[in-house]
């Protein structure tokens, strides 16, 4: 295996364009690593994200938050500059516990595209767009339009992930996230929820319930015009029995959670 | 030369990049503190501060750790002079089997660096990824409660 280290974006992006086969990136490695553990691959080449201080940045301006791909939850959670997210925060805190905090990051969590993955449904309720950075130059890809499948992405084999973009909220935004795992700490998720309402805009993710994060596009529009949208839940998701949990478990707390959501709605 | 500091001494890595640094750690520096309980990033009994923050060094592999400072439970203290926490979880009875202890004490320490008086639910909080089989928790919290009283 070859260990490489680029110390500029523009040398990752290089490497990227000129390897054969597309290498391991890792950043914190909390996902990769421990796959190695259980199931070692043969991967050929691993790039190490963690010399390229140009991703650990944060900024924001009037439209809205950039966050570099190699920011990590701990640093969602302390930067006060999250607050106007506030489930940035509160999800941050129920990844792992704080030695994974501190090196676990938003765009190794986007990147690994894990189904239960815990960001991707707070990315899908505040309305993300993920930065890609090659060679070719940057393009930014709607979060909905991310996933294509089980772990798959639009990411081209020579493509990285620079930044997720988060347009401002508007003001008086309702928002709710809830992760629902064996305890509140160290556990990865059986269903999890993240919403976001303001004014005629309602976005929902959900985490678990399917090969992707699901966007809910049935619950959303019975949100919207009134009808129950428990009942939509069942268009918008077949959960699965897994080592994790049960299709009729996941199904009973979604549906707990879209009601908590849409009581939170009623109260506005 | 890659190079790392810790516990205040400058060393120079040997191992290849992807060797782990809870390897390099227990048999290039033969800092044996610091315990593989999963190897995983589950139970914490690895941790070490990287750069002040505590981290899984069974998920760290030392080619990020060059140029950068780790401190391990041997850092903290020893037997001839233990730190103000490493005291109180003696005479709390904070450790049984000791397996969880230098995690328990790493993460302590780095909590009480940022928050000299935590309440129990910051402490609580911030053990949560060090796993304890033997004491149920209460006495390591105690411990810590006390050493941020001195």
């Amino acid at each position: 295996m070859i260990f490489s280290q680029p110390q500029s974006l523009t040398a990752l992006f290089d490497e990227l364009a000129s390897a054969g086969d597309r290498p391991v990136l890792i950043a914190g490695g909390t996902d990769w690593i421990v796959e190695q553990h259980l199931k070692p691959t043969a991967a050929q080449r691993v790039l190490d994200l963690s010399r390229l201080a140009e991703l650990r940045t944060l900024s924001v301006d009037g439209e809205g938050l950039r966050i570099g791909a190699g920011v990590t939850y701990r640093q969602l959670i302390e930067d006060e500059r999250t607050r106007p997210w506030p489930m940035l925060a509160e999800m941050a805190k129920l990844v792992g516990a704080w030695q994974i905090q501190a090196r676990g990051t938003l765009g190794g969590n986007v990147a690994t595209g894990s189904p239960a993955g815990d960001s991707l449904p707070v990315l899908m309720a505040y309305g993300a767009q993920v930065e890609l950075g090659s060679v070719r130059g940057t393009r930014l890809v709607p979060f909905e339009a991310f996933y294509v499948g089980y772990r798959r992405t639009v990411m081209a084999a020579d493509e990285a992930i620079t930044a997720i973009w988060l347009p401002t909220p508007a003001a008086g935004a309702v928002t709710q996230y809830r992760k629902v795992g064996t305890r509140r700490a160290q556990a990865i998720s059986k269903v999890a929820f993240a919403g976001y309402a303001a004014g005629e805009t309602i976005r929902l993710g959900m985490a678990s319930v399917g090969p992707t994060v699901m966007t809910l596009p049935h619950t959303t529009a019975a949100l919207k015009n009134g009808s129950d949208p428990v009942a939509a839940l069942h268009e918008d998701i077949t959960p699965l029995d897994d080592v994790r949990s049960t299709a009729t478990y996941r199904m009973f707390v979604a549906e707990n959670l879209v009601r908590a959501f849409a009581d939170a709605l009623a109260g506005r | 030369m890659a190079k790392m500091t810790v516990n205040g001494q400058e060393v120079t890595v040997s191992a290849p990049p992807m060797t782990r640094l809870i390897d390099v750690l227990r048999e290039q520096m033969l800092l044996t503190g610091t315990k593989e309980g999963c190897g995983e990033g589950e139970c914490g009994s690895c941790t070490v501060l990287l750069d002040g923050e505590p981290v899984n060094s069974c998920l760290v592999l030392v080619g990020q750790a060059i140029d950068r400072q780790v401190t391990t439970v041997e850092g903290l203290g020893n037997a001839e002079r233990l730190s103000p926490l490493q005291a109180c979880f003696i005479s709390e009875g904070g450790a049984q089997c000791g397996i969880c202890t230098p995690g328990m004490l790493v993460s302590a320490h780095a909590l009480l660096e940022r928050k000299p008086h935590p309440t129990d639910d910051e402490i609580r909080e911030a053990i949560a990824g060090n796993l304890c089989r033997c004491t149920g928790y209460q006495r390591i919290v105690n411990a810590i409660r006390k050493a941020a009283s001195v």
